[in-house]
Protein backbone atom coordinates (compact mmCIF):
# COMPACT_ATOMS: atom_id res chain seq x y z
CA UNK A 1 0.00 0.00 0.00
CA UNK A 2 1.07 3.62 -0.99
CA UNK A 3 1.54 6.53 1.48
CA UNK A 4 -1.40 7.00 3.56
CA UNK A 5 -4.60 8.90 2.65
CA UNK A 6 -5.24 12.02 3.73
CA UNK A 7 -8.82 12.02 5.24
CA UNK A 8 -11.28 14.71 5.84
CA UNK A 9 -14.48 14.26 8.03
CA UNK A 10 -17.24 16.78 7.88
CA UNK A 11 -19.57 17.07 11.04
CA UNK A 12 -22.58 19.53 11.86
CA UNK A 13 -22.13 22.15 14.84
CA UNK A 14 -23.60 19.39 17.51
CA UNK A 15 -21.00 16.32 16.27
CA UNK A 16 -18.29 18.78 16.25
CA UNK A 17 -18.83 19.84 20.20
CA UNK A 18 -19.54 23.20 19.48
CA UNK A 19 -23.28 23.23 20.19
CA UNK A 20 -26.52 21.68 20.05
CA UNK A 21 -29.67 23.38 18.03
CA UNK A 22 -28.87 26.68 19.80
CA UNK A 23 -25.44 27.08 17.63
CA UNK A 24 -26.96 25.88 14.26
CA UNK A 25 -26.70 29.04 12.92
CA UNK A 26 -22.94 28.74 13.35
CA UNK A 27 -20.85 29.06 9.83
CA UNK A 28 -18.50 26.77 8.16
CA UNK A 29 -15.11 26.45 9.63
CA UNK A 30 -12.46 24.11 9.82
CA UNK A 31 -9.61 22.68 12.32
CA UNK A 32 -7.13 20.03 12.11
CA UNK A 33 -7.23 16.75 13.43
CA UNK A 34 -10.04 14.77 14.24
CA UNK A 35 -13.12 15.97 16.63
CA UNK A 36 -15.04 14.04 18.72
CA UNK A 37 -16.42 10.76 16.44
CA UNK A 38 -13.62 12.02 14.49
CA UNK A 39 -11.75 9.84 16.81
CA UNK A 40 -13.52 6.79 15.94
CA UNK A 41 -13.22 7.12 12.11
CA UNK A 42 -9.15 7.47 12.73
CA UNK A 43 -9.20 4.51 14.41
CA UNK A 44 -11.37 2.82 11.50
CA UNK A 45 -9.06 3.63 8.95
CA UNK A 46 -5.94 2.56 11.19
CA UNK A 47 -2.56 2.47 8.89
CA UNK A 48 -4.38 3.17 6.02
CA UNK A 49 -5.54 6.80 6.48
CA UNK A 50 -5.28 10.08 8.58
CA UNK A 51 -8.03 12.25 9.79
CA UNK A 52 -6.05 15.72 8.91
CA UNK A 53 -8.88 17.97 9.05
CA UNK A 54 -12.23 18.24 10.45
CA UNK A 55 -14.88 20.83 8.44
CA UNK A 56 -18.20 21.88 10.06
CA UNK A 57 -20.61 24.32 9.68
CA UNK A 58 -24.18 24.67 11.28
CA UNK A 59 -27.14 22.67 10.32
CA UNK A 60 -29.26 26.10 9.99
CA UNK A 61 -26.47 28.00 8.23
CA UNK A 62 -26.19 25.42 5.46
CA UNK A 63 -30.20 24.80 5.13
CA UNK A 64 -30.39 28.44 5.03
CA UNK A 65 -27.21 29.39 2.75
CA UNK A 66 -26.19 25.88 0.64
CA UNK A 67 -24.04 28.13 -2.11
CA UNK A 68 -22.42 30.10 0.19
CA UNK A 69 -21.60 27.09 3.16
CA UNK A 70 -20.95 24.71 0.05
CA UNK A 71 -18.27 27.26 -1.25
CA UNK A 72 -16.58 28.18 2.11
CA UNK A 73 -16.83 24.57 2.58
CA UNK A 74 -14.48 23.01 -0.53
CA UNK A 75 -11.93 26.15 0.08
CA UNK A 76 -11.12 24.92 3.54
CA UNK A 77 -11.54 21.47 2.23
CA UNK A 78 -8.98 22.06 -0.94
CA UNK A 79 -6.90 24.16 1.54
CA UNK A 80 -6.39 20.87 3.88
CA UNK A 81 -5.73 18.59 0.63
CA UNK A 82 -7.90 15.95 1.04
CA UNK A 83 -7.81 12.00 -0.91
CA UNK A 84 -10.77 11.60 0.94
CA UNK A 85 -14.10 13.41 2.06
CA UNK A 86 -16.18 11.23 4.55
CA UNK A 87 -19.52 12.98 5.64
CA UNK A 88 -21.38 12.03 8.95
CA UNK A 89 -23.05 10.35 9.62
CA UNK A 90 -26.34 11.90 9.92
CA UNK A 91 -28.66 9.29 11.13
CA UNK A 92 -32.06 10.63 10.83
CA UNK A 93 -31.12 14.72 11.17
CA UNK A 94 -32.56 15.65 7.88
CA UNK A 95 -30.65 19.11 7.20
CA UNK A 96 -27.60 17.42 8.66
CA UNK A 97 -28.26 14.76 5.62
CA UNK A 98 -28.76 17.16 2.89
CA UNK A 99 -25.51 18.79 3.82
CA UNK A 100 -23.81 15.69 3.86
CA UNK A 101 -25.29 14.83 0.87
CA UNK A 102 -24.38 18.34 -0.86
CA UNK A 103 -20.81 18.60 0.20
CA UNK A 104 -19.86 15.52 -1.12
CA UNK A 105 -21.55 15.96 -4.36
CA UNK A 106 -20.04 19.01 -4.71
CA UNK A 107 -16.16 17.75 -3.81
CA UNK A 108 -16.60 15.23 -6.18
CA UNK A 109 -17.87 17.51 -9.45
CA UNK A 110 -16.18 20.36 -8.62
CA UNK A 111 -12.82 19.31 -6.99
CA UNK A 112 -12.69 15.84 -8.10
CA UNK A 113 -12.36 14.89 -4.44
CA UNK A 114 -13.76 11.20 -3.60
CA UNK A 115 -16.56 11.48 -1.07
CA UNK A 116 -18.80 9.59 0.64
CA UNK A 117 -21.65 10.41 3.30
CA UNK A 118 -23.32 8.19 6.10
CA UNK A 119 -27.09 8.52 7.09
CA UNK A 120 -30.53 6.61 7.73
CA UNK A 121 -31.83 5.56 4.82
CA UNK A 122 -34.88 7.30 5.27
CA UNK A 123 -33.32 10.91 5.87
CA UNK A 124 -34.47 13.76 3.30
CA UNK A 125 -30.66 13.61 2.28
CA UNK A 126 -31.18 9.95 0.91
CA UNK A 127 -33.44 11.02 -1.43
CA UNK A 128 -31.90 13.24 -2.15
CA UNK A 129 -28.12 12.21 -2.93
CA UNK A 130 -27.85 8.24 -3.03
CA UNK A 131 -27.75 8.05 -6.74
CA UNK A 132 -24.68 10.30 -6.86
CA UNK A 133 -22.93 9.99 -3.66
CA UNK A 134 -22.16 6.55 -2.01
CA UNK A 135 -24.30 6.75 1.19
CA UNK A 136 -23.74 4.38 4.12
CA UNK A 137 -26.55 3.19 5.77
CA UNK A 138 -26.32 4.29 9.22
CA UNK A 139 -30.10 3.49 10.56
CA UNK A 140 -31.33 6.17 13.11
CA UNK A 141 -29.38 4.86 16.11
CA UNK A 142 -26.58 7.32 17.32
CA UNK A 143 -25.07 3.86 19.24
CA UNK A 144 -24.62 2.84 15.93
CA UNK A 145 -22.05 5.64 15.07
CA UNK A 146 -18.31 3.03 15.42
CA UNK A 147 -19.24 0.60 13.68
CA UNK A 148 -20.85 3.04 10.59
CA UNK A 149 -17.59 4.97 10.67
CA UNK A 150 -15.91 1.33 9.83
CA UNK A 151 -17.98 0.52 6.99
CA UNK A 152 -17.53 3.98 5.77
CA UNK A 153 -14.11 4.18 6.10
CA UNK A 154 -13.53 0.61 4.75
CA UNK A 155 -15.66 1.86 1.75
CA UNK A 156 -13.88 5.23 1.65
CA UNK A 157 -10.29 3.23 1.40
CA UNK A 158 -12.29 0.91 -1.21
CA UNK A 159 -13.01 3.88 -3.24
CA UNK A 160 -9.52 5.61 -3.32
CA UNK A 161 -7.94 2.26 -4.25
CA UNK A 162 -10.45 1.52 -6.89
CA UNK A 163 -11.06 -1.72 -5.80
CA UNK A 164 -14.08 -2.99 -7.76
CA UNK A 165 -17.18 -2.46 -4.76
CA UNK A 166 -19.72 -4.99 -4.09
CA UNK A 167 -23.56 -5.27 -4.60
CA UNK A 168 -24.74 -2.44 -2.13
CA UNK A 169 -26.25 -4.80 0.37
CA UNK A 170 -22.51 -6.36 0.98
CA UNK A 171 -20.50 -3.05 1.41
CA UNK A 172 -23.55 -1.68 3.63
CA UNK A 173 -24.07 1.26 1.49
CA UNK A 174 -27.66 2.92 -0.45
CA UNK A 175 -28.36 1.14 -3.55
CA UNK A 176 -27.78 3.56 -5.98
CA UNK A 177 -30.29 2.48 -8.95
CA UNK A 178 -27.30 1.04 -11.07
CA UNK A 179 -27.66 -2.10 -12.63
CA UNK A 180 -25.14 -4.04 -13.55
CA UNK A 181 -25.03 -7.84 -15.56
CA UNK A 182 -23.86 -10.78 -13.26
CA UNK A 183 -23.47 -14.54 -13.97
CA UNK A 184 -26.09 -16.14 -11.67
CA UNK A 185 -25.24 -19.83 -10.42
CA UNK A 186 -28.49 -21.31 -11.62
CA UNK A 187 -31.62 -20.17 -14.07
CA UNK A 188 -34.21 -17.88 -13.27
CA UNK A 189 -36.51 -21.09 -13.49
CA UNK A 190 -35.19 -22.81 -10.51
CA UNK A 191 -34.63 -19.68 -8.88
CA UNK A 192 -37.90 -18.85 -8.90
CA UNK A 193 -38.93 -22.39 -7.67
CA UNK A 194 -35.67 -22.29 -4.69
CA UNK A 195 -37.66 -19.56 -3.59
CA UNK A 196 -41.23 -21.01 -3.99
CA UNK A 197 -40.06 -23.56 -1.63
CA UNK A 198 -38.19 -21.82 0.95
CA UNK A 199 -41.95 -19.92 1.22
CA UNK A 200 -43.96 -22.83 1.73
CA UNK A 201 -41.56 -24.33 4.34
CA UNK A 202 -41.79 -20.77 6.30
CA UNK A 203 -37.48 -20.38 5.65
CA UNK A 204 -36.18 -17.03 5.26
CA UNK A 205 -35.75 -16.27 1.32
CA UNK A 206 -35.24 -13.00 -0.44
CA UNK A 207 -36.89 -11.29 -3.93
CA UNK A 208 -34.27 -10.60 -6.34
CA UNK A 209 -36.78 -7.48 -7.64
CA UNK A 210 -37.45 -5.18 -4.59
CA UNK A 211 -41.46 -4.03 -4.17
CA UNK A 212 -42.04 -0.54 -4.92
CA UNK A 213 -42.62 1.39 -1.81
CA UNK A 214 -45.66 3.68 -1.75
CA UNK A 215 -46.33 6.75 0.23
CA UNK A 216 -49.04 6.67 2.61
CA UNK A 217 -51.82 8.78 1.04
CA UNK A 218 -53.35 11.25 3.49
CA UNK A 219 -56.92 10.51 2.50
CA UNK A 220 -58.85 13.87 1.40
CA UNK A 221 -61.80 14.63 3.48
CA UNK A 222 -64.85 13.93 2.59
CA UNK A 223 -67.38 16.41 0.86
CA UNK A 224 -69.86 17.99 2.88
CA UNK A 225 -72.12 18.98 -0.11
CA UNK A 226 -72.50 17.64 -3.70
CA UNK A 227 -74.60 19.90 -4.58
CA UNK A 228 -72.04 22.31 -4.60
CA UNK A 229 -69.33 19.68 -5.50
CA UNK A 230 -67.12 20.99 -8.87
CA UNK A 231 -66.06 17.18 -9.56
CA UNK A 232 -63.55 16.28 -12.08
CA UNK A 233 -63.53 13.34 -14.49
CA UNK A 234 -59.86 11.61 -14.61
CA UNK A 235 -59.18 8.15 -16.51
CA UNK A 236 -55.85 6.61 -17.07
CA UNK A 237 -57.77 4.51 -19.78
CA UNK A 238 -56.21 6.49 -22.73
CA UNK A 239 -58.85 8.28 -23.95
CA UNK A 240 -57.94 11.20 -26.21
CA UNK A 241 -59.42 13.46 -29.18
CA UNK A 242 -60.33 11.48 -32.24
CA UNK A 243 -56.58 11.02 -34.29
CA UNK A 244 -54.46 11.17 -30.86
CA UNK A 245 -53.46 14.53 -32.31
CA UNK A 246 -50.84 14.90 -29.06
CA UNK A 247 -49.33 11.40 -29.87
CA UNK A 248 -50.30 10.57 -26.04
CA UNK A 249 -48.41 7.28 -25.44
CA UNK A 250 -50.44 3.35 -25.15
CA UNK A 251 -48.16 3.03 -22.57
CA UNK A 252 -45.34 3.79 -20.44
CA UNK A 253 -46.65 7.18 -19.80
CA UNK A 254 -45.00 10.32 -19.24
CA UNK A 255 -47.48 12.99 -19.57
CA UNK A 256 -50.88 13.26 -19.36
CA UNK A 257 -53.65 15.08 -21.88
CA UNK A 258 -55.96 17.70 -21.08
CA UNK A 259 -59.42 17.52 -22.81
CA UNK A 260 -61.92 20.28 -22.70
CA UNK A 261 -65.49 19.38 -22.85
CA UNK A 262 -67.02 22.45 -21.98
CA UNK A 263 -70.58 22.76 -24.01
CA UNK A 264 -70.54 18.67 -24.38
CA UNK A 265 -73.54 17.01 -23.47
CA UNK A 266 -72.02 13.84 -24.33
CA UNK A 267 -68.83 11.58 -26.35
CA UNK A 268 -69.03 11.63 -29.42
CA UNK A 269 -67.71 8.19 -30.43
CA UNK A 270 -66.36 9.89 -33.65
CA UNK A 271 -64.38 12.13 -31.54
CA UNK A 272 -62.81 10.59 -29.20
CA UNK A 273 -60.54 7.56 -29.11
CA UNK A 274 -59.35 5.20 -26.51
CA UNK A 275 -55.67 4.95 -26.88
CA UNK A 276 -53.96 1.83 -24.57
CA UNK A 277 -51.50 -0.98 -25.03
CA UNK A 278 -53.22 -2.51 -21.97
CA UNK A 279 -56.36 -3.55 -22.36
CA UNK A 280 -59.02 -4.45 -26.16
CA UNK A 281 -59.70 -0.75 -26.65
CA UNK A 282 -62.33 -1.63 -28.83
CA UNK A 283 -65.88 -1.53 -26.20
CA UNK A 284 -64.76 2.67 -25.03
CA UNK A 285 -63.78 3.37 -28.81
CA UNK A 286 -67.77 2.64 -29.91
CA UNK A 287 -69.01 4.59 -26.71
CA UNK A 288 -66.37 6.42 -24.77
CA UNK A 289 -69.02 6.67 -21.61
CA UNK A 290 -67.69 2.94 -21.10
CA UNK A 291 -64.25 4.87 -19.99
CA UNK A 292 -65.37 8.69 -18.93
CA UNK A 293 -68.95 8.60 -17.67
CA UNK A 294 -69.56 12.21 -18.95
CA UNK A 295 -73.79 11.69 -20.00
CA UNK A 296 -74.88 10.62 -16.84
CA UNK A 297 -72.64 13.02 -14.92
CA UNK A 298 -74.38 15.77 -17.32
CA UNK A 299 -77.83 14.92 -16.15
CA UNK A 300 -76.24 14.62 -12.40
CA UNK A 301 -74.98 18.21 -12.98
CA UNK A 302 -78.70 19.74 -15.14
CA UNK A 303 -80.84 17.64 -11.67
CA UNK A 304 -78.51 19.63 -9.19
CA UNK A 305 -77.40 16.08 -7.60
CA UNK A 306 -73.50 17.60 -8.07
CA UNK A 307 -72.66 21.43 -8.67
CA UNK A 308 -70.84 21.16 -11.63
CA UNK A 309 -68.81 19.01 -14.16
CA UNK A 310 -65.31 20.25 -14.47
CA UNK A 311 -64.47 21.77 -17.68
CA UNK A 312 -61.44 19.04 -18.47
CA UNK A 313 -60.98 15.79 -18.46
CA UNK A 314 -57.17 14.69 -18.09
CA UNK A 315 -56.33 11.72 -18.62
CA UNK A 316 -53.00 9.35 -19.74
CA UNK A 317 -52.83 5.50 -20.61
CA UNK A 318 -51.65 3.54 -17.71
CA UNK A 319 -50.26 0.37 -18.84
CA UNK A 320 -47.20 -0.20 -17.44
CA UNK A 321 -46.17 2.64 -15.98
CA UNK A 322 -43.31 3.31 -13.78
CA UNK A 323 -44.08 4.53 -10.28
CA UNK A 324 -42.02 7.62 -10.46
CA UNK A 325 -43.47 8.55 -13.58
CA UNK A 326 -47.20 7.43 -12.41
CA UNK A 327 -46.48 9.75 -9.09
CA UNK A 328 -45.20 13.07 -11.09
CA UNK A 329 -48.42 12.55 -13.65
CA UNK A 330 -50.58 12.27 -10.60
CA UNK A 331 -49.42 15.37 -8.92
CA UNK A 332 -49.27 17.21 -12.07
CA UNK A 333 -52.99 16.85 -12.94
CA UNK A 334 -53.96 17.06 -9.04
CA UNK A 335 -52.11 20.40 -9.25
CA UNK A 336 -54.54 21.32 -11.87
CA UNK A 337 -57.05 20.18 -10.58
CA UNK A 338 -56.84 22.43 -7.30
CA UNK A 339 -55.96 25.27 -8.68
CA UNK A 340 -59.36 25.35 -10.35
CA UNK A 341 -61.16 25.05 -7.35
CA UNK A 342 -62.21 21.08 -8.22
CA UNK A 343 -63.17 19.87 -4.82
CA UNK A 344 -63.55 16.03 -6.24
CA UNK A 345 -62.46 13.38 -9.43
CA UNK A 346 -63.80 10.47 -10.24
CA UNK A 347 -61.17 8.67 -11.98
CA UNK A 348 -61.95 5.40 -14.32
CA UNK A 349 -59.06 2.79 -14.56
CA UNK A 350 -59.11 -0.06 -16.93
CA UNK B 1 -58.22 -4.21 -8.77
CA UNK B 2 -59.35 -2.76 -5.53
CA UNK B 3 -56.55 -4.37 -3.80
CA UNK B 4 -54.32 -2.75 -5.94
CA UNK B 5 -56.56 0.41 -5.60
CA UNK B 6 -56.03 0.75 -1.79
CA UNK B 7 -52.25 -0.52 -2.04
CA UNK B 8 -51.52 2.52 -4.14
CA UNK B 9 -52.67 4.64 -1.80
CA UNK B 10 -56.44 5.11 -3.29
CA UNK B 11 -58.66 4.40 -0.38
CA UNK B 12 -62.10 5.26 -1.84
CA UNK B 13 -62.54 2.55 -4.82
CA UNK B 14 -65.49 0.77 -6.02
CA UNK B 15 -65.61 -2.15 -8.47
CA UNK B 16 -65.93 -1.24 -11.87
CA UNK B 17 -67.69 -2.50 -14.69
CA UNK B 18 -64.49 -4.21 -16.17
CA UNK B 19 -60.88 -3.48 -17.55
CA UNK B 20 -62.55 -2.61 -20.83
CA UNK B 21 -65.48 -0.56 -20.03
CA UNK B 22 -65.14 0.71 -16.47
CA UNK B 23 -68.25 2.56 -16.26
CA UNK B 24 -69.94 0.51 -18.93
CA UNK B 25 -71.40 -3.23 -19.46
CA UNK B 26 -71.26 -4.08 -23.43
CA UNK B 27 -73.25 -6.85 -23.24
CA UNK B 28 -76.38 -5.14 -21.80
CA UNK B 29 -78.68 -2.94 -24.01
CA UNK B 30 -77.81 0.68 -24.87
CA UNK B 31 -80.53 1.93 -22.02
CA UNK B 32 -79.94 -0.47 -19.46
CA UNK B 33 -75.83 0.13 -19.63
CA UNK B 34 -76.74 3.68 -19.00
CA UNK B 35 -78.77 3.11 -15.89
CA UNK B 36 -75.74 0.56 -15.34
CA UNK B 37 -73.46 3.61 -15.51
CA UNK B 38 -75.49 5.99 -13.32
CA UNK B 39 -75.98 3.35 -10.47
CA UNK B 40 -72.06 3.28 -10.50
CA UNK B 41 -71.63 7.13 -11.00
CA UNK B 42 -73.74 7.14 -7.77
CA UNK B 43 -72.23 4.89 -5.52
CA UNK B 44 -68.71 6.84 -6.23
CA UNK B 45 -70.14 10.05 -5.61
CA UNK B 46 -72.02 8.40 -2.28
CA UNK B 47 -67.98 7.45 -1.52
CA UNK B 48 -67.05 10.97 -1.86
CA UNK B 49 -69.24 11.67 0.57
CA UNK B 50 -67.82 9.11 3.28
CA UNK B 51 -64.94 8.58 6.11
CA UNK B 52 -62.23 6.77 5.04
Amino acid sequence: MGEKIRVVHYLNQFFAQIGGEEKGGVGPGGKEGPVGAGRALQQALGERGDVVATIFCGDNYFAERQQEATDELLRLLAGFKAGLLIAGPAFESGRYGVACGAICQAAEERLGILALAGMDEENAGAALYRKKVYIVNSSTSVTRMVPTLQRMADLGMKLVERTPLGTPEEEGYLARGVKRNAFAAKPPAERAVDMLLAKIRGKPFKSEIPAPKFQPNKPAAPLRDLSSAVIALVTDGGLVPEGNPERMEPGRPTRFTTIPIAGLDCLDPNEFDAVHSGYDTAFANRDPHRLVPLDVMRELEQEGVIGKVHEFVHATGGAHAAVENATRIGQGIAERLKAAGVTAVILTST
Amino acid sequence: MIPVAKEVGSLRAIASGGIVSPTGNPELPLDKEKEFRRSLVLRALQILKEEV
